[in-house]
């Protein structure tokens, strides 16, 4: 069989491989897109985008360091145009790589705070992400809580759900406490937490905030948006959950209550450069500033921008101000110290 | 029942010495096509674990000083027990059921026959979500307790599903049906002269059942039993949204948490080294008997019909596992699924079921092609390369997918980088990207990750090939290609559907390597499914969960159906 046939079916295979392989959209009135925002969270957008200016946009989803990863290996015949994250620190580790480039624009900066963008320019924040401290209403006065660090204290004994420490917003806040606090103090801090721990951390933010609201614990740390999702679900049990909580923001009188961003940048080797401006332009406006509020409940970088009604019945509060970069730098250093604390 | 060969020894087929066979050909003894062609494909599947292993070659870093003093014994424990207790459950629970599916008649037994499969369908971390949203402290099965006796936390003991034993549960449940799919197929390809003559012997029925019957399918279990180990080891989803550290979360938490890509592909090398280890191990202990059966099929042994409460204890064997690993969690999804369907269904649904049937399908039968070319060559030319070649090309299926995601994307992103500075130079043209963001890419990592699910089907069935067959058919003068078309295919084409079946079942499920290598405006039912529950929304992932469940059903009802059937198949 083989000695006969082989040509032909080496041909054949060839040919199927051959037809396989599309070449990727380069069309000038397109802009690619790289994205760790899920579909959901950025697909609206993006088709609104379209609307508005006829530019087609062409979107791969995936995990941030995966994306990153296939950048950096498709150099400078990458197809990608944007690359949006939903964290400020592997922003700041793209741009580290190289696969960023600076671009300037004065309706980004006009609308989007400098704690929120890269100073060069290489990369711009989208929206901001509050993980305050959530609280079981029946159980727990907003006075007992204060701050992040009082949380090791050993009344919680018990009474704290934690997510893993494989949780990229834990590892930022704990970036962030180093940031403030040092290495030494933080480490200490993260036992205490451990100490606290009503059961070995698992599941995720949802997951916590439910934990409290069912008794399991009184305490917990999850982003606004989840809890904002759960108001909002389309099942029962997550909203009465939902309501059974509420919001406190910590470290007001210090620090501020730790904030991440995401955002997006332009690719060195972007092949539609001005489109991809237009689509971060785009995204820092009126319009899809509002957008990720009332349908993620993220707030706006944009302050000129009135939060939703949702975001509105949190309060306001303090953010820190610590350049969202730094988050990236220190991130290696958190998990590490996680470790060492025995946080799961 | 044991061929012993050197008796029989026909003097050993090789393939006529090439034309025009002198010079380098006959110089170099030993290299022919089939050995360059084997070696050579295998080397290529076998590329994105070699990258892992090149990218590991590097002197060790300050991290695995932090590892070793923190969280390394925790991962390595964790991932044995991981391994060991999974292997137990899917013996404990497969072995039994396709036992007496197979053999014995019971109230149930033709709907089992398939039924047992279901699980199959369900990919690990769904089932893990579903039993979290069940289980859970703020579930509804506690809630309903805490109600009903005015419990409250400290009142009760409940177990934590999200836990170790939890995860060794959840993978058993859904892992079982590889381990039963060999299995049923081995008992059922036993023949009755075999059972007969022992059982005049006077052989009691356990016994036969632990001398004969086990030893006769042991090749099939053991097959079942590593595909089944190497999937536990390289699970993500389950582990880690349970909180359970094992080598695959260390494995990310030191290349996204630490961004040290070097240290995470030492650990990934570590992983698959102990794998390799393993498999060695077992083909050692093999090495000492083979079993083959001097008959095929020639009549079935007429089932052990079970009385009084023997069946319904086989009943309630049967339908524990069903129960479990598919009708609860399926239940759950389809409660979901009823809640938010009209909210996250659209018109895409098609375009996303389309795409995974296809890209499933289409890499179902490329593999099942690579399998056979692959395990016939080794079977022509049982050479240490050829064996080596083919093991190490298998060792993609104990990679965590995104793992063996990255080492296809690094080489053939050098191919394209390579081959297009290569055209700008002397052809003063870029050729871009020819292979990145394709779709041949993503085959190419189903290929290399799947590829043992079937060559081990493949292999199982070629090891139940008497080896005389083969001799008898050379010297009748068939061809070796005579010899698979007219011998072996008819043979092995229960095992073959098998493969056929797992890898398109897997493919349908798979997530990693698409989440990472799809091109453009892609996505896929398992995409999609995991983008909902990753963001936390479970209900409004149960669509899509659904989804892959249910096209992974009729496939697995089918070919359960085609190797019953091909059980009775007449030999040409």
């Amino acid at each position: 069989m083989f000695q006969a046939s082989n040509p032909r079916i080496l041909l054949s295979i060839f040919g199927l491989l051959t037809s396989l392989l599309t070449p990727p959209a380069l069309a000038s009135g397109e802009v690619n897109v790289y994205s760790a925002r899920k579909e959901d969270l950025i697909k609206p957008l993006l088709d609104d985008f379209s609307k508005q200016t006829g530019i087609k946009v062409n979107l791969v989803t995936g995990k941030e360091e995966a994306l990153l990863q296939r950048l950096q290996s498709e150099g400078v015949n990458s197809p990608a145009d944007v690359l949006l994250t939903s964290d400020a620190g592997r922003l700041a580790a793209a741009q580290q790589a190289g696969v960023l480039q600076a671009v300037q624009s004065a309706s980004l900066n006009q609308n989007i705070p400098a704690i929120y963008r890269d100073p060069d320019g290489y990369w711009y924040g989208l929206s901001v992400r509050a993980r305050p401290i959530i609280y079981a209403r029946d159980r727990v006065k907003p006075k007992q809580l204060s701050t992040y660090e009082a949380l090791a204290d050993p009344q919680w004994k018990g009474k704290l759900c934690l997510r893993s420490s494989d949780s990229v917003y834990n590892q930022s806040l704990v970036a962030g406490m180093i940031a403030h606090h040092g290495e030494a103090k933080t480490e200490a801090w993260a036992r205490g937490l451990v100490a606290n721990l009503a059961r070995p951390p698992k599941g995720g933010d949802r997951d916590q905030i439910k934990a409290v609201a069912a008794g399991e614990c009184d305490v917990t740390l999850a982003n606004t948006y989840y809890l904002g999702g759960m108001i909002s679900s389309s099942d029962d049990a997550e909203k009465q959950a939902a309501a059974q909580v509420a919001v406190f923001w910590p470290d007001v009188q210090t620090t501020g209550v730790h904030v991440n961003v995401s955002g997006a940048g332009v690719t060195a080797h972007a092949r539609q450069r001005d489109n991809a401006i237009k689509l971060l332009e785009f995204l820092a406006s009126d319009q899809a500033q509002r957008w990720y509020a009332e349908v993620n409940s993220e707030y706006p970088v944009n302050p000129a921008i009135p939060p939703s009604a949702t975001l509105k019945s949190w309060g306001e509060f303090k953010a820190d101000t610590l350049n969202v970069a730094k988050l990236g730098e220190l991130n290696a250093a958190a998990v590490k110290l996680m470790d060492r604390a025995g946080w799961k | 029942m044991e061929i012993d060969r050197s008796r029989f020894q026909m003097p050993p087929y090789t393939n006529p010495p090439p034309q025009g066979g002198r010079g380098f050909w006959s110089l170099a003894a030993g290299i022919d096509r089939w050995t360059v062609l084997v070696v050579g494909l295998a080397m290529l599947l076998a590329l994105p674990v070699l990258t892992v292993f090149l990218t590991a070659l590097q002197p060790p870093g300050e991290v695995w000083r932090h590892l070793a003093d923190t969280v390394l014994a925790d991962y390595v424990l964790n991932s044995v027990t991981l391994m060991i207790g999974v292997g137990v459950g899917t013996l404990l629970i497969g072995v039994p059921t396709a036992w007496l599916t197979a053999t014995c008649e019971f109230p149930g037994r033709r709907g089992f026959e398939w039924a047992l499969l279901l699980p199959m369908a369900i990919p690990a971390y769904i089932i893990a979500y579903t039993y979290t949203g069940l289980l859970d402290f703020a579930g509804p099965v506690q809630t309903f307790l805490r109600l009903t006796f005015g419990w409250t936390r400290q009142d009760y003991a409940f177990p934590e599903i999200r836990s170790l034993p939890g995860a060794i549960l959840m993978l058993a449940l859904v892992l079982y049906p590889y381990l039963y799919l060999l299995a049923q197929a081995a008992f059922l390809e036993q023949s009755a002269a075999v059972l007969e003559v022992s059982r005049s012997l006077g052989a009691g029925s356990w016994r036969r059942f632990l001398t004969i019957t086990l030893p006769l399918a042991r090749p099939s279990l053991i097959a079942g039993m590593s595909l089944v180990q190497m999937e536990a080891l390289a699970d993500y989803g389950t582990v880690q949204y349970f909180g359970v550290s094992t080598f695959t979360t260390g494995i990310f938490r030191v290349w996204f948490g630490m961004n040290d890509a070097t240290a995470a592909a030492q650990l990934a090398a570590l992983l698959l080294l102990f794998v390799l280890t393993l498999l060695v191990l077992e083909r050692l202990s093999r090495r000492q008997a083979r079993f083959h059966h001097t008959g095929q099929r020639t009549q079935r042994p007429p089932r052990l019909r079970l009385s009084g409460w023997r069946r319904w204890l086989a009943t309630g064997a049967c339908l524990l596992p069903l129960l479990l690993g598919f009708l609860i969690p399926a239940g759950q999804l389809i409660v979901w699924t009823w809640r938010t369907a009209p909210q996250v269904v659209d018109d895409r649904f098609l375009e996303l079921a389309g795409h995974s049937l296809g890209l499933a399908g289409g890499a179902a039968l490329l593999i099942l092609l690579l399998a056979l070319l692959l395990g016939y060559g080794q079977r022509l030319r049982p050479r240490p390369v050829v064996r080596l070649a083919v093991r190490s090309a298998g060792l993609g299926y104990a990679a965590p997918g995104t793992v063996l995601a990255i080492g296809v994307m690094l080489p053939f992103a050098a191919i394209d980088r390579n081959v297009d500075s290569w055209a700008r130079e002397w052809l003063g043209l870029s050729t871009g990207l020819l292979f990145s963001g394709t779709l041949f890419t993503l085959l190419f990592a189903y290929c290399a990750r799947f590829l043992p699910a079937a060559l081990h089907s493949v292999e199982a069935g070629l090891t139940r090939i008497r080896p005389s067959m083969d001799d008898a058919a050379r010297a009748l003068g068939a061809e070796p290609h005579g010899v698979l078309w007219r011998v072996h295919i008819p043979i092995l084409r229960g095992s073959l559907l098998t493969a056929l079946l797992l890898v398109f079942v897997d493919a349908l499920k798979e997530l990693p390597a698409t989440l990472i290598l799809r091109p453009f405006n892609f996505n896929t039912l398992a995409v999609r499914a995991f983008e909902l529950a990753s963001d936390e929304r479970l209900a409004d992932s149960a669509s899509f969960a659904l989804a892959i469940v249910l096209a992974g059903i009729g496939p697995v009802i089918l070919l359960s159906r085609a190797i019953s059937r091909s059980d009775h198949a007449p030999l040409p």
